[in-house]
This record gives C-alpha cells, sequence and structure tokens, in this order.
C-alpha cells in the first residue's frame, strides 16, 4: 500500500517551530510523542533553552529563585536542531521556508508560529534607555530588576498597574522597598477584571504600603548626568524621584517579521481558525502553517466565535498541544482548541485566579465570600449568561463556575450557595473602562471578528 | 439493579470486597431508592460535586434523614462539642481551617510536615525490631495502629507519659466510628461519652498548660494563635483537637494495612518497592485510588434544589459520594481494577477534592511511604497468612481490623 502523504510527514517530514519558549516546546513534544520521527527545527531569538516566565514577576523578583533557574521541565526528549539566539526574520510561503537573520533559510514542510509577545517599550527611546529603566519579559530583565531590588533602591516606580505591574509592586513591598504605581486607569486590574475587583485591588495595594496612584500618566523620564533616572514627570504636574522604574504596559505581539509574507498577521496577533491553522491575509486558512500561545488570536465558540488573543500560560500550553496534534493528523481527526480561558496571579500573597472572559462582562456579583475580606468569587454577566468568574483567596470553587461558563449557565445565578453574604444578593455593573480610554490592557484581548487584522486596524481596542 | 444495593454496601459480608458493588452502583450514576440517600458513584460527577457550592457539608442544612442508614454514625459530634470544621461550610470552615493550617502547613509552616521525618522514621524502626514472633505478626494492633498514634500524640504535643491514656481513649472514640452489631449500644455509647468527656477535659488541661506556656506544638500554635483570623476559642480548639486526633490516625492506619495487603496481593510490586523505595511515593497515590482509606463521604446536601444528570436532588437531601467507586470509574481510569503503581495521571478522589479535602493529607501521604518502604525493606519473605483478612464493621472508613502475616525474619 502506498504511503499517505501524512505517513511520510511523520516518517520523513521537515517541521519547523518559530519561537523557542512554552508553547514551541510543548508543541515540539506532542509532535515526538505523536510519533514524529522526521526533522524538527526549534528557531529561538532569545540565546537560552526554553525557560518559565511567570517566577520572573514572583518568586524571582523576591530572590527565592534564580532568573537563570526558571528552565521549563521537559516532559520528554525532542531530539530537536535548536537553532538558539537567532531571529527568524522572513517567511517564504510558496518556497515553504523561513529567512533567518544569520543568512540561513530554513526549509519546512509544516510550520508552527509560536513568537508570543514582547514587552511594550517606553514610547520615548532615550527615556527609556536611562540606566534603572526596566521592562519585565525576558529572563534579562527578570535578572536585572532583581539585582536592582536587591540593591536597596530608594523609591520604585511601576507604570502601569495591570497583572505583571501589580506583581512587580507587591514584590517590592514584600521586600521593603518603596514604590510608587502610576496607572492611566482608574484603578489596578481594571482593564482585565472591572472597577468593582479594581477597587479591591486598590485596597490591598494601599494597605501593603504602595503609594499607588491612579488616574495619572507618566509624561517624562530624567536622568542624572551619568545617564540613570533619577525622576519621573507625571501628568498631574508632580515630580517624583526615584531610582529603579519599570515600565510594564502591557505587550506587543511578536509579528513584524511576517510582514509582507501574506499570512493574516499583524500588530494584534495571527489569525488562526479552532484548529490553529493560520489565516492568510485574503482570510483563506493555510494548511501547513499553525500558530499557538501569546501570538495567536482565534476564534472560540464559547464567546460568540470573536477571535481573542489571549496572554494565558494554560492557553500556550493548550493550544501548542492541539496545534501539534493537528498538524500530525488527518483533517478528520483534527480536534478544536476550545480552552476556557484561564488565569492565575499572586500579589499581595493573595491568590487571584480567573477564568472566561472576565472584561466582556457588563456585571459582576460576589457570589461566595466578601470584598472586605478579599475572599471571594464574583461572577461575571453577559447578556443574561455567566462570561467569567474571578476568585480571590477562593480557588477551589472555581472549577464549578468554569462549568456554568462552559454550559452557559444564566446569569445572575438563580440558586444561593454557601458563603453567599449581603453584598452578594445582587449584580451591580462590572465597570469596565471605555475602551476607547486607554489602560494597561487586559490579557485577554477581543480582536474583532475579520481574519485579517489590516481591515479592522482602525478599531484597535483599550491600549492596542 | 438490584433491590438494597445500599445496604449490600453496609452489610459487613461484602466487607472484604466491595467493589463489583461500585460497578452496578455505576450503572446507576445517581442512584435514589425513593427513602434513602442520593448515592453518586462517577468520578465526574463526584469530582464536580466536590466543587459545588452549592453543596453543604453542615448537617444542619439537612431536611430529614429517615431512610438514610448512615445519618446516625455521628454520635462523635453528638456531644458537647461544636463541629468540626469538616462539617461547616464556609465561611466558619475557611476561618478554622485556615487557623489549623498556620502552624501545619505552607505558607506559614513549609517544613513542619518534612521536619518530621526523622521522627517518623524513627517509629516506625522502633515498631518493626519490636514486631517480636516473625510467624504471627498482627500488622494492625503491632504496626499500623500504634503508629499514628504516636505521631499525632508527637504533633499536637501531648507529653510522652500521657500516651498511654490517650491511646485508650483514642482506642474507644475509633471504635465508635465502627459500629459492630454484636456490642450493646448503650453500651457504647456510654463509653464513647466518657472517653469524650475525659479527652476533652485532658485537651482542656493541656490547652490552659500551652497558653502558659507555649511550645512548637500545633496545640501551643493553636492556643496562642497569632494571625489575622486571631486565635479559636477553647471549645473550637477542643473540637479542632478530636478532629486532627481522629481523622489523623484513624484513616492512616487503614491506608497503611491496605497498602501492605495489596502489595501482598502483588509481589511483584513487593519486590520492586523493596529495591527502590522511591516508588513509595507513586505507589501511595496508586493505592489512594485503588483502595482508599474513606470509602464514600455521607455528609452532603444540597442548599437547592440542583441538577445532576437530568435528575433533580431536591434541597436538603442527604448525599452519598462514593470516591471509591469514582476512583474504579472505567470512563476515568484505564484498568481500573489493576493496581500499577507506574500509572500516569492518577488524578484520584482519595482524599477528596476541593475546600475539604483532606487536611493532612501531606503527614498522611509521608507516614505511608515510609511505612511502607520500611516494611517492604526490612520483612524477609513476607506472606498473608489470611485472605482476606477480617474488617472492620465501618464501610465508610474501611480497613482491615487485622493483617496476619509472617515472614522469614526483619533484616537491620
Ligand atoms: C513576568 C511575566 C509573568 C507572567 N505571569 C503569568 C501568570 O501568573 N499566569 C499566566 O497565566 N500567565 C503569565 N504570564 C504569561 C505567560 O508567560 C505567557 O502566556 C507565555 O509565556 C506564552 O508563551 P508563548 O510560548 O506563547 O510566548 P513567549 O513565552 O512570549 O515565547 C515566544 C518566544 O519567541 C521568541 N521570538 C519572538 N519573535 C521571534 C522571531 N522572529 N524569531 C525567533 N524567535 C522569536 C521570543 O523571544 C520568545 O522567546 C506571565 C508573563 C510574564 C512575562
Amino acid at each position: 500500500m502506498a504511503d499517505s502523504a501524512l505517513d511520510q510527514l511523520k516518517r520523513s517530514g521537515r517541521i519547523v517551530v518559530v519561537g523557542a519558549s512554552l508553547a514551541g516546546l510543548r508543541a515540539a513534544e506532542v509532535m515526538r510523542e505523536k510519533g514524529f520521527a522526521g526533522t524538527l527545527t526549534l528557531i529561538g531569538d532569545e540565546p537560552h533553552e526554553p525557560y518559565d516566565r511567570p517566577p520572573l514577576s514572583k518568586q524571582v523578583l523576591l530572590g527565592k529563585a534564580d532568573a537563570e533557574h526558571t528552565l521549563l521541565p521537559r516532559r520528554r526528549d525532542i531530539e530537536a536542531e535548536w537553532r538558539l539566539g537567532v531571529a527568524a526574520i522572513g517567511l517564504d510561503m510558496a518556497a515553504r521556508t523561513v529567512k533567518l537573520a544569520d543568512g540561513d533559510e530554513v526549509p519546512y514542510d509544516r510550520l508552527l508560529i509560536a513568537t508570543g509577545v514582547r514587552a511594550r517599550p517606553w514610547p520615548n527611546e532615550a527615556e527609556g534607555e536611562l540606566a534603572g529603566v526596566f521592562t519585565l519579559r525576558t529572563r534579562e530583565d527578570g535578572a536585572g530588576l532583581a539585582r536592582a531590588l536587591a540593591a536597596g533602591p530608594r523609591r520604585v516606580l511601576v507604570i502601569g498597574a495591570g497583572f505583571t505591574g501589580s506583581e512587580i509592586a507587591s514584590a517590592c513591598r514584600e521586600r521593603g522597598v518603596d514604590v510608587t504605581v502610576a496607572e492611566r486607569g482608574d484603578a489596578p486590574l481594571v482593564g482585565a477584571l472591572g472597577g468593582v475587583i479594581g477597587a479591591v485591588a486598590a485596597e490591598l495595594h494601599r494597605e501593603n504600603g504602595v503609594d499607588l496612584r491612579t488616574g495619572i500618566m507618566v509624561t517624562g523620564l530624567e536622568g542624572d548626568s551619568s545617564g540613570r533616572v533619577r525622576a519621573a514627570h507625571l501628568s498631574d504636574g508632580t515630580t517624583l524621584e526615584c531610582d529603579v522604574v519599570v515600565v510594564s504596559l502591557g505587550a506587543q505581539r511578536n509579528t513584524e517579521w511576517l510582514t509582507g509574507s501574506g499570512l493574516g498577521a499583524g500588530p494584534r496577533g495571527i489569525a488562526c481558525d479552532a484548529g490553529c491553522r493560520a489565516f492568510d491575509l485574503r482570510g483563506i486558512v493555510t494548511d501547513d502553517i499553525y500558530v499557538a500561545g501569546d501570538v495567536a488570536r482565534s476564534p472560540h465558540a464559547l464567546f460568540g466565535y470573536q477571535f481573542l488573543s489571549l496572554e494565558h500560560w494554560g492557553n500556550a500550553v493548550a493550544q501548542a498541544e492541539t496545534a501539534a496534534h493537528n498538524m500530525l493528523s488527518e483533517s478528520t481527526d483534527r480536534r478544536p482548541h476550545l480552552w476556557v480561558p484561564a488565569f492565575w496571579s499572586s500579589q499581595f500573597g493573595v491568590n487571584i485566579k480567573s477564568v472566561g472572559v472576565p472584561s466582556m462582562g457588563t456585571e459582576i456579583m460576589i457570589t461566595q465570600g466578601s470584598r472586605a475580606e478579599r475572599r471571594f468569587t464574583g461572577v461575571y454577566g453577559y447578556q443574561g449568561r455567566i462570561i467569567g468568574a474571578v476568585t480571590f483567596d477562593n480557588a477551589r470553587w472555581l472549577q464549578f463556575y468554569e462549568r456554568q461558563i462552559e454550559c452557559t449557565a444564566p446569569f445572575p445565578p438563580p440558586f444561593t450557595t454557601v458563603d453567599r453574604r449581603a453584598d452578594g444578593q445582587r449584580p451591580i455593573p462590572a465597570d469596565f473602562p471605555d475602551p476607547s480610554v486607554p489602560t494597561h490592557g487586559p490579557t485577554i484581548t477581543l480582536s474583532g471578528y475579520s481574519p485579517a487584522d489590516r481591515r479592522i486596524a482602525t478599531f484597535t481596542p483599550a491600549g492596542h | 439493579m438490584s433491590h438494597g444495593i445500599l445496604s449490600q454496601i453496609l452489610d459487613y459480608a461484602n466487607r472484604a470486597n466491595p467493589y463489583p458493588l461500585y460497578e452496578e452502583l455505576r450503572r446507576t450514576p445517581v442512584f435514589h431508592d425513593g427513602t434513602g440517600p442520593y448515592v453518586i458513584s462517577t468520578y465526574f460527577d463526584i469530582q464536580s460535586l466536590l466543587h459545588d457550592p452549592r453543596l453543604s457539608s453542615d448537617s444542619r442544612n439537612l431536611a430529614a434523614t429517615a431512610g438514610d442508614p448512615l445519618a446516625g454514625g455521628e454520635q462523635e459530634e453528638a456531644t458537647a462539642l461544636p463541629p468540626s470544621f469538616l462539617k461547616l461550610d464556609p465561611p466558619e470552615h475557611d476561618r478554622l481551617r485556615r487557623m489549623t493550617n498556620r502552624p501545619f502547613g505552607p505558607p506559614h509552616s513549609p517544613y513542619r510536615v518534612d521536619g518530621m521525618r526523622g521522627g517518623l522514621k524513627d517509629i516506625v524502626t522502633g515498631l518493626i525490631d519490636n514486631l517480636g514472633d516473625t510467624e504471627r505478626i498482627d500488622l494492625v494492633d503491632q504496626f499500623a495502629y500504634p503508629f499514628p498514634v504516636t505521631m499525632i500524640c508527637q504533633l499536637l504535643g501531648v507529653p510522652r507519659e500521657d500516651e498511654a491514656r490517650f491511646h485508650v481513649w483514642a482506642d474507644t472514640l475509633a471504635a465508635s466510628l465502627d459500629p459492630d452489631p454484636d456490642s450493646d449500644p448503650a453500651e457504647r455509647q456510654r463509653k464513647t461519652h466518657d472517653s469524650r468527656m475525659e479527652l476533652g477535659m485532658y485537651l482542656a488541661g493541656l490547652i490552659e498548660e500551652r497558653r502558659k506556656d507555649p511550645g512548637e506544638d500545633m496545640l501551643s500554635q493553636l492556643a496562642v494563635g497569632h494571625g489575622p483570623d486571631d486565635s479559636m476559642s477553647t471549645m473550637e480548639l477542643l473540637s479542632t483537637a478530636a478532629l486532627l486526633l481522629i481523622a489523623g490516625h484513624e484513616t492512616t492506619v487503614n491506608l497503611i494495612t491496605n497498602g501492605m495487603l495489596t502489595l501482598l496481593r502483588n509481589p511483584d510490586v513487593l519486590q520492586q518497592l523493596r529495591r527502590e523505595p522511591g516508588l513509595a511515593v507513586p505507589l501511595v497515590e496508586e493505592l489512594l485510588r485503588f483502595e482508599p482509606p474513606v470509602q464514600l463521604l455521607p455528609q452532603r446536601t444540597p442548599l437547592v434544589d440542583i441538577e445532576v444528570r437530568g435528575i433533580t436532588i431536591p434541597k436538603g437531601s442527604s448525599m452519598w459520594l462514593i470516591l471509591a467507586s469514582g476512583n474504579r470509574d472505567p470512563n476515568r481510569f484505564e484498568n481500573p481494577d489493576r493496581f500499577d503503581p507506574h500509572r500516569k495521571d492518577v488524578q484520584h478522589l482519595g482524599l477528596g477534592s476541593g475546600i475539604h479535602s483532606c487536611f493532612g493529607a501531606p503527614l498522611a501521604r509521608l507516614e505511608a511511604q515510609l511505612a511502607l518502604s520500611e516494611l517492604a525493606r526490612r520483612l524477609e519473605n513476607p506472606r498473608l497468612l489470611e485472605d482476606p483478612p477480617p474488617y472492620r464493621q465501618n464501610a465508610v472508613l474501611r480497613g482491615p481490623r487485622h493483617l496476619r502475616i509472617a515472614c522469614d525474619g526483619i533484616r537491620p
């Protein structure tokens, strides 16, 4: 019997993965697991083997772990050809090759793109280059910032109170370092979780001694004669003396290298179908190019088939697994990526978790516990159904609410639960900021229905 | 569905092997015979109900217990003590459990359990050294029972010289969970009550002492209590201490005994454990799946009408969640009736799940790992003298009453 094309691919094909981090590694492992015996090339512009990022804003800043010691555990040997420390700079879809910065061209039969996102830099380049000014995305960032905190700075300024910014502020306080947080929105986490929860987060900051300033913008950074940052200017006319500044303004998708390739890739990510196959610019699905992780935006059945971009660790893993499976499957065996978004964070000693898409919610109801105790579950409603949930130190209940989201249960929930308090008797407006007012940005972005970014780029919402 | 399957499960005659009954039960995943409890037996249903905030663990929410043959078995709380956190809902549950956890586990006491390793090892060594006549060992009386009692005394800070008295009370209270049809119920109840009173008074005295002169033990730290939740009232402290005492060893005894029984029935695994003590870690997980010491949770009740698989379970009904059945659900585990310590993905229900998941799990795991690997290493050619062994009466906390074994000698 003649070999099918798929058998041939599995036996001696060439698979290339661009982006050697969480999604890239997990996908590679699954491919080998599925019996892929051909050549597997992992291309990464960072010089390191895949490492884990969440600890960078948590244990690493607390001095409890070294940035060098957050390598991702390997599930199995992947026998890959590693091309580390070299960026992919172009894609020729017709010739099926990836062009590298060192001049090489790597041919592929199947390509997985997992290039993730990078920290949004400080808009004024010269100010951003002052010594003492950091962003936090890579291992080097983490190590540098940890060193700066260990040196005992007089005051740290964190610009942007999203999850990462809040975690950095929390680490500073735990280390006894004075910290100011400047946030353009009305509260920390407001883009991701809305104003009701943002108010709780604001209290957490203040109780823990953070100098939290909301509704304010940093208009400029000022260095001393040796090129070190010494002060920041704020939109209320004040000046803040600080010797460390962390710019935590969200992320930008690593898609520039695909410009001109014809792939449906733009500033909001790479559009793909539910099976992780990338769309080209014309909105036609490709057969041999797949996407996974932070860089992907894919339609989700539970959320009206809207395209979602997620910056979630668990999504990177699940989507990589699906992509890898589909790359090596007949079309009838392919699986959709139906992961319910889930995110965690840890700050000021509180474990925060969310499921679903809270930022789609218009109302919230505190179904368990109380905000005053900082231990509660909040459920988000959208058009009469449950669309998301968040817990503060209440994670054990989250699974239940995840099922409620999955089965599009009605909102407000018509039943009572254990630990229902007085303030959880009825829903209140979730109080998300007007999307036209920029904040640090949520970690989930609804990015419209169209596969090709260009056509909708003019509608770019909050922070994107 | 044969009639009276619940009474068959409770029937002592089926204690040695209830698993075929569970298999039958799973064919009716929400079983209700009209008057009795609603019985849930499949993995995914149990798992999601354990995380369902509409379910209460507080028996004050039960409408009526008529028809529930296990509803009476709660005398241990029927005395003056308030319910322990095992039988409370949030927020009371959370507060008490949190306070109890402070001196026990992470984040405030991350090294407590691991720090007990040396002490545990010494007790295990001592007990094995003293097994005596290797032709007639009762592993329950000589090992699996004294081990956790000694341990819990150390943990709570019960002075060594009081251990003997403590032991007797613990024995009586444990027996009260194990209704023996042959004994006079009134007499038993009186004895249980007396033991409880004596134990309570003893603990109250100890707590008073510890308040004045606190040590490193858990009772001292609970008595002093410094944390955002303040400290426990004396009554709360008493019921917590009693809970730790009973739950802290009644289950571990069975875990260790079931473990040794399973190993003796699977000699190849026993051999392997002898060669690689590290196998104890996955082995104990598989054991918690295969022969969980807590077979079922009989004390859940919905706060509102809830629907499970299209069946409405009315508010206030009594529910049983059969953990041991979920653990053998073929829809969740491949070859569920096979004992396989190398099994991947062994997310069992043996320690429960959700907010009431076993408080002492880290300690229980460590105790069982040490006990089984040491027994495997030191007993020479061990064999079962009786299979199946005689079981305890109790269908909920199920395990052998005796495990008679022999071996050719004890290795140093
Ligand atoms: C500080 C921090 C804390 C976080 N905390 C949490 C948390 O608590 N919970 C949570 O759910 N998530 C958290 N996240 C998010 C999580 O880390 C990401 O979702 C995850 O890393 C996404 O994985 P990825 O593989 O898609 O992308 P990335 O990890 O971004 O990897 C992409 C890789 O591709 C490389 N690359 C980019 N362009 C090219 C190119 N042209 N050629 C070659 N290589 C390229 C990049 O350098 C990078 O190494 C955190 C992230 C950060 C930075």
